[in-house]
Order: structure tokens, then sequence, then C-alpha cells
């Protein structure tokens, strides 16, 4: 076991340089920089910006050095823990960083959690239920459900809120707490915030577990061992839930992999349209401003998290089900 | 009892039919019948042969260009459709200004009615890229403006532009997912029949390609598209940047249906009737995988549709004066724009609809697949 975590963090390095190197070499082909529109702003304060100033700054963020060497200055300065600077917003990438990663990891985990939480009960349900009307029900649902993309649903969300509710329900606090510090009512005023987007972030992944959970639960009721159990005597409850639902739960580990990619792209977009202080609308502005240094860092920020949550879900599965061997 | 005996007989005979079909019938014939039994589906296929008609003949059903503005009419409210004199027709609309806050308001006046003129001249375009032609399928008297799905900031038809912008939506699909399944078909197959280092590197590959976070790779991907792009050379990249992630997943099951044939008899049989690797992959193995791909890449497209729209809607994927519908729902970021203007969120009901009927013809297309089951 310890020789595959080994095996397996490896590989997660390995995997974080090669997008890393796609990343950066994506970002970088870009003509011009954020430093252009930098310098345009310091002409229009009146500054007459000389030839030399801006050959110091470009020499300063090494805009004149082939891509191999900016990948390289940037690579090393990371490994100390610095990520480069933002030309939009001049300063270090790493203070611009910090606190909505830690927003962006809370969003994703929640969606995760409200997912299982939702689309296990309702799976069983279904599956124990199958072609009754709550089965074709939830069914439809879930059809629509992985039909309407997470964008869609919270601009559909936030216009029906304050139309009906006439309340704004962007954003994770309220007014007076935007700058807050952190105190019990914050923390509070933040969870009050928090469903809206992770049911948004976590709706079409209910629904797709939704049906797989249906799909396994189905698979295994139709195994000799639970009809032993039923023959036995056991309540059905016993039968389905401790006998029958837990060796469906071994495949819904396994889609992790196919998850967490989606709740990730579905935070960085929902954010974007909530205007929440999260990853998302900070990454999409940074490549359209094309703030180099800023987007690689969130792009590969946005990778680690993904790699480490399916290696927590490979553990997860190991744990789960001993009879998964790792050579 | 005679005759409830013959009865009997029949219903046993009827009950008997589909087996006795199977060594009869075409492995196609089966599936054809397999996949008409589902109503759900072969429904989302009709809706969905009905989308790609109307994008092709979108030039003439639209009244309007895309790009015909008009300053007098921003957010023109949908026109409402009367029936005057037993014909369709629209009430005259006057322009008045309301002097105490200098906003315009806008009176209908059914006295004055335009009936709505069908098959008549309206602009210029080209029927199905070639044929020159005027006629569209309605239009309304000059002067007048029709507006079905209301009007956008410009005054430019939401019905018009929803019809045009479902040409790249639709068709970014289809070509989105052509492209992954020539990848994942000759890497897939290359993987699974050659095995070894080959197979190894190419799964290593997908593994990576699988481990990205996709929005955001794409989002950089079309970034750095350059922005005074040609619509047509824009498109052609958005549609590679979206199958570049897109192909791993069909790679991984032509794989595994490939590795399952290799090890068959007729694939035995014909290396020893001395067929070249070419040959069986062609002939023997891709044909059995066929109705696999076909699945999978059903599955694929609402997932290409729907990166699109979020491409577009984040203002990275197709860029104005393209139209698509995520493009047109870049109009409907704004809350407070959308709030007082629904007929803007249009174009969402036709992304849901196109989406979910795709989803039921693939889920029909899957029971299908195995019609022996």
């Amino acid at each position: 076991m310890g020789n595959y975590i080994l095996r397996r963090l490896l590989y997660m390095v390995i995997t974080l340089f090669f997008v890393s190197i796609i990343g950066f070499f994506i970002i970088n082909i870009v003509p011009g920089s954020a430093l252009d529109a930098r310098i345009n702003q310091l002409r229009q304060q009146g500054g007459e910006v000389s030839y030399q100033e801006i050959q110091s700054l470009k020499a300063r963020y090494g805009l004149n050095d082939p891509i191999p060497v900016k990948y390289w200055k940037w690579v090393s300065g990371v490994v100390h823990g610095d990520f480069g600077e933002s030309f939009t917003y001049q300063a270090p990438v790493s203070s611009l960083i910090g606190s909505r990663i830690g927003f962006s990891i809370l969003l994703s985990s929640f969606a995760l959690i409200f997912t299982w939480l939702v689309a296990i009960p309702v799976g069983v349900y279904s599956a124990t239920h199958r072609y009754t009307i709550p089965d074709y029900a939830v069914t439809l649902l879930q059809f629509i459900g992985v039909a309407v993309p997470d964008f869609l649903l919270a601009l559909i969300l936030l216009v029906f809120a304050s139309k009906v509710f006439h309340s704004d329900i962007g954003g994770l606090f309220s007014q007076q707490y935007q700058n807050a510090p952190w105190t019990w009512a914050k923390i509070q005023n933040l969870l009050g915030h928090l469903w809206i987007p992770v049911i948004v972030i976590a709706a079409s992944a209910t629904a797709w577990t939704t049906r797989v959970m249906r799909a396994n639960l189905l698979d295994v009721l139709n195994q000799q061992y639970v009809q032993t159990a039923r023959a036995k005597g056991l309540r059905e409850v016993i039968v389905v839930w401790k006998h029958a639902v837990r060796n469906a739960l071994h495949p819904l580990i396994m889609t992790l992999g196919t998850l967490l990619p989606s709740l990730i792209s579905g935070e960085v977009i929902v954010s974007i349209v909530l205007n929440l202080p999260t990853t998302g609308p900070l990454y999409v502005s940074a490549l359209i401003n094309k703030d180099m240094y800023l987007a690689i860092t969130f792009l590969m920020a946005l990778s680690v998290l993904l790699v480490v949550g399916n290696l927590l879900a490979d553990l997860l599965l190991a744990w789960v089900d001993p009879r998964i061997r790792y050579e | 009892m005679a005759s409830n005996a013959g009865v009997f007989a029949d219903e046993a005979a009827a009950a008997l039919e589909p087996t006795r079909d199977v060594g009869r019938l075409s492995q196609w014939t089966l599936m054809r019948r397999r996949f008409f039994e589902n109503k759900l589906s072969v429904t989302g296929g009709i809706v969905l042969i009905l989308f790609y008609l109307v994008a092709l003949f979108a030039p003439f059903i639209t009244p309007y260009s895309v790009n015909n503005l008009d300053s007098n009419s921003q957010y023109a409210a949908p026109t409402a459709l009367h029936i005057i004199n037993g014909h369709l027709a629209i009430c005259g609309v006057k322009q008045t200004l309301n002097k105490s806050n200098f906003t315009w308001v806008y009176t209908t006046d059914c006295n004055n009615s335009y009936p709505l003129q069908f098959f008549a001249p309206g602009f210029s375009y080209k029927l199905l890229w070639v044929i020159p032609m005027n006629i569209h399928l309605f239009e309304v008297p000059k002067g007048q403006r029709f507006y079905l799905w209301g009007a956008d900031v410009q005054g430019r038809d939401v019905f018009s532009r929803t019809i045009m912008g479902s040409r790249i939506s639709l068709s970014i699909g289809l070509v989105g997912v052509a492209i992954s399944v020539v990848l994942g078909s000759v890497l897939g197959t290359a993987s699974g029949y050659f095995g070894g280092a080959v197979d190894n590197l190419i799964q290593r590959f997908i593994e990576l390609l699988m481990s990205m976070p996709t929005l955001p790779l794409w989002a950089a991907f079309a970034a750095a598209l350059p922005h005074d792009m040609s619509v047509t050379k824009r498109y052609f990249f958005i549609t590679i940047i979206l199958s570049i992630l897109g192909w791993t997943g069909l790679g991984r099951q032509v794989r595994g249906k490939v590795m399952a044939y290799r090890t068959l008899d007729y694939t035995m049989a014909a290396r020893l009737a001395g067929a070249s690797s070419w040959r069986i992959i062609l002939t023997h193995m891709l044909p059995n995988a066929f109705s696999h791909i076909i699945v999978v890449a059903a599955l694929a497209v609402p997932a290409t549709i729907l990166g699109e729209t979020s491409l577009s809607f984040l203002g990275l994927g197709m860029l104005p004066p393209a139209v698509s519908w995520g493009v047109l729902l870049r109009d409907a970021q704004q809350v407070s724009v959308v709030e007082s203007h629904l007929w803007l969120m249009i174009p969402a009901v036709c992304v849901i609809l196109a989406v979910t009927c795709f989803q039921l013809l693939a889920d029909g297309f899957r029971d299908a697949v195995d019609p022996y089951s």
C-alpha cells in the first residue's frame, strides 16, 4: 500500500509537470501581455514612458526571454513559494490566490458532499421502486438536470430570486460582512449564502450520480446473495441498505474520477455568474487580460485540486474495497 | 374450447416471435427494431431532425439578418400576434416620448394592423449556401418591425439571431465529435491491437489528459486564439480545442473492444488466412465496434454543445459578429437586464432542449446496441 501511494504521488508530480508545461506554453504564445496595458495606463496618467523604462519593466518581468527560459524562471520561483507577479493587480500572485483557492476547495467539497447525500438515497429509492411514478419522475429530473448547464441554472435562479423574492442571491457574504474579520456571525452569513452555489454546482453531478447509483443497485439486487439474505428472513430495509447498497457504492467511488473535473469546471463558471470570490472570475479575467503568471498559477492550482482529489478517491476505494490489490 | 386453444397457441407463438427472429434477421434490423420501441428516444430524434432542418434553412425562416440594427427598438418586447380579418397580423406601434422622464413609451394601435406576409421577399441570402434567394417564410410590410421573440439591446431580432445561432451551436457538436471519433478510434485501436509499449504510451497519455481540469484548460486554449481571427477560422479552432480533450473516453472504449476481439476465433482465423493487420482492423474489428462508437459519440455531442456555449458565454469561445447560442446568452449575463427582458433567455431554452434530446437519443442507441439482451 505504501509503495502504491508513493508511486501515485510520483505520477501526480509528473502529471502536474506536463500540465504546467502545456499551460505555460499556451498562455505564453498569446501575443502581447498585460504589461502593454500597464504601459498604456502609465502613458495616460501623463507620464512619458521612455524606451528605457519599458525595457526595464520588460526585463523585470522577463518578457524578452524565450518561453523555456521564462518557464524555468517561473518554476524555480514556484519552488520557493514565489508564483510571480500579477501585471493587472500589481501584486504578488500568491497574495491574490490564497483566499480564493480556499473558497474553491470549500465549494467543490460541499458540492461533492451534497451530490452524494442526495444521489445515494434517491438512487436507492429509484432502484427499489422501479417503474413507479416517482421513479419516472426521478428519471425525467435526471435528464433535465444533466441537460441544464450549471451556469444557466445559476442565471435562472438569480433571475427567479430577484423577481419573486426581490433579493440578490449572488456573492458569498452580505454587504456588511464583505471585508469584516472572521467572526462566528460572518461564518453563519457565509453558510447562509453558500447553499445556493453548492446546489447549482452539484445539480448536474447529482442527476448523473443518481443514475449511476440506480443502475449499480439494480445490478447488485439481482445477485444471489441478496436472494439468500431475503430467504433468511431479513427485513427488506436490512437487505437493501446493509447487503446491497454497500456493494453498489464501490462503482460510485470509481466515478469520482469523472465527477471531480465536472465539479471543478462547474465551480469556475458558476462563480462568474454568481459573482463569488473564488478562482473562477479572476482566472478568466487573467486569461482575457493576458496576465500570464496569475493565469498559469490558477490553472495549476485547479489541476492540483483535481489530482489530489483523484488520489484521495483511489485511496478511499482501496479502503472500502479490500478486494482491490495494488501491486 | 377449440377456439380458445387456438388463441392460446397464437399467443404462445407471438411470445416466441422475437426469439425466433434473432437467428433470421440481421443484427442491424434487430437494433433498429429495438430503437423504435423506445418512444422517448424516437421523439428526441425527431425533435433533433427538426432542429437541424431549421438550422439548414435558417436564413429562409428568419425575417431579419442577424446584424440588422434598429436603435428605435431597444429591448422591444415580443410582438403580439393577432388574428384580424382571418389573417395573422401584428398591430401598429406608436412611439411617444414621455416628457416627464424622457423615456420612450410604446403603445399598440390595433386599428392600424399589418397582416403577416408569407413567402414574401426580404433581405437576400443564399439558400443552403448556394442558391441566391430573397424569399422568406414570413415578412411584415416595410417600416414595421416584427419581433417574435423580442429584441436585444441594439434592437436586433432575438428570433432571427437564435435561429441563425443554431447553425454554429448545433454543428459544433457534430463536427467536434467527428474529430473526437477519428482520434479516439485510431488511437484506441492502435492501443488495443498492438498492446505493449504503444498501449502503455497511449494509455498514460489518456490518463494525463483525463486528469486535467476540462473547462479551465479549454478556456486557456481559447484565450490563446487571436481576437482578429475570421469567424470561420475561429470556429475551426474552437472545434479542435473542444475535441482535444474529448476523445479520451472514446479511445478507452474502443481499446477495450478491440482487446476483446483480438482473442476471438474469427480474428485468429483471419490471421491464419494471411490477412494483414490493416485488413483485420478495418474489416473485422472496426465494424464490430462501430455500434459502440456511435453510442459513445452520441453521448459526447451534448457535452461538446455545452462546451461551446460555456466558452462563448465567458467571452472566450465564438465572438461577435459570429452568432451562437452562447454568444447570445452573453447578453443575458446581467441579472438586472434579464429580469425585465426575459426573452433574452430563449437561447437557453434551445440549448436545454437540444441537449436533452441528444441524451434521450443516445439513451435509445445504447439500449438498441445490444439487441440480444
